[in-house]
């Protein structure tokens, strides 16, 4: 799940192919250069590792359960990124396209709010700053 | 009893380190973080944060053990 090497959309999506597959959706996030009106130079992604990897294999499993698909796979990439990198690749492979747009959906929808991992956006200004969930910045310490 | 504190995102940047070790009678992670809150000046209150214990998720009110793992979560961003 968690990798620190570029994502290769590729040979994922190939590993999804089953004989009784005739649908396979795949969704990957790219950076982006700008967000919330600044423009952004690079990300790093910072991960607890072991819980991530827990977590998201549970997010499959759960994929898995409620949609009728042959197989899920989820990728999600660590440390520093460059613009129009992927950061995270979703993959489904199921009989009928709608379970397979379905458990695609619901995998990134689940990694984003469950899944420990937080982007550092760095911006064209010099400044830099955490996403939390608002998607706002949030700084080191607020003056107290 | 020694627990191993770890911090990720935007209060690993204030703590300036990310974890620490420490030595505590008693007391539950809602506790703990808040005495780290003001030695470290966090800006986010437990309330916008998850914790984990030992590498999965747990209540704030969980009873810690000797060695254990916490892990304070900032709102999470992947993707």
């Amino acid at each position: 799940m968690l990798v620190d090497i570029p994502i290769e959309p590729g040979a994922l999506t190939r590993a999804l192919a089953q004989s009784d597959a005739g649908a396979c959706v795949t969704f990957e996030g790219w950076v982006r250069d700008h967000n919330d009106g600044k423009r952004v130079l690079h990300l790093d992604y910072q991960a607890y590792a072991p819980l991530a990897q827990n977590e998201g294999a549970r997010i499959v499993a759960e994929a898995k359960q409620r949609f009728a698909v042959r197989d899920a796979r989820c990728v999600h990439r660590v440390g520093s990124l460059a613009i129009g990198d992927a950061a995270v690749w979703v993959g489904v492979s199921a009989a009928h396209r709608d379970a397979a747009f379905a458990a695609c959906r619901f995998i990134i929808d689940e990694v984003k709010q469950r899944v420990p991992i937080w982007k550092n956006e760095h911006y064209a200004d010099g400044e830099s700053g955490w996403l939390h969930p608002d998607n706002t910045p949030v700084g080191a310490a607020e003056p107290r | 009893m020694n627990l191993r504190i770890l911090y990720f995102a935007s209060l690993r940047d204030a703590a300036g380190r990310d974890g620490e070790q420490l030595d505590v009678a008693d007391g539950n992670a809602r506790a703990i973080y808040a005495d780290l809150r003001l030695r470290h000046g966090f800006s986010m209150p437990a309330e916008r944060l998850r914790v984990a214990v030992n590498g999965e998720f747990a209540s704030w009110d969980r009873a810690l053990q000797d060695g254990d793992e916490i892990a304070f979560l900032p709102p999470m961003s992947g993707g």
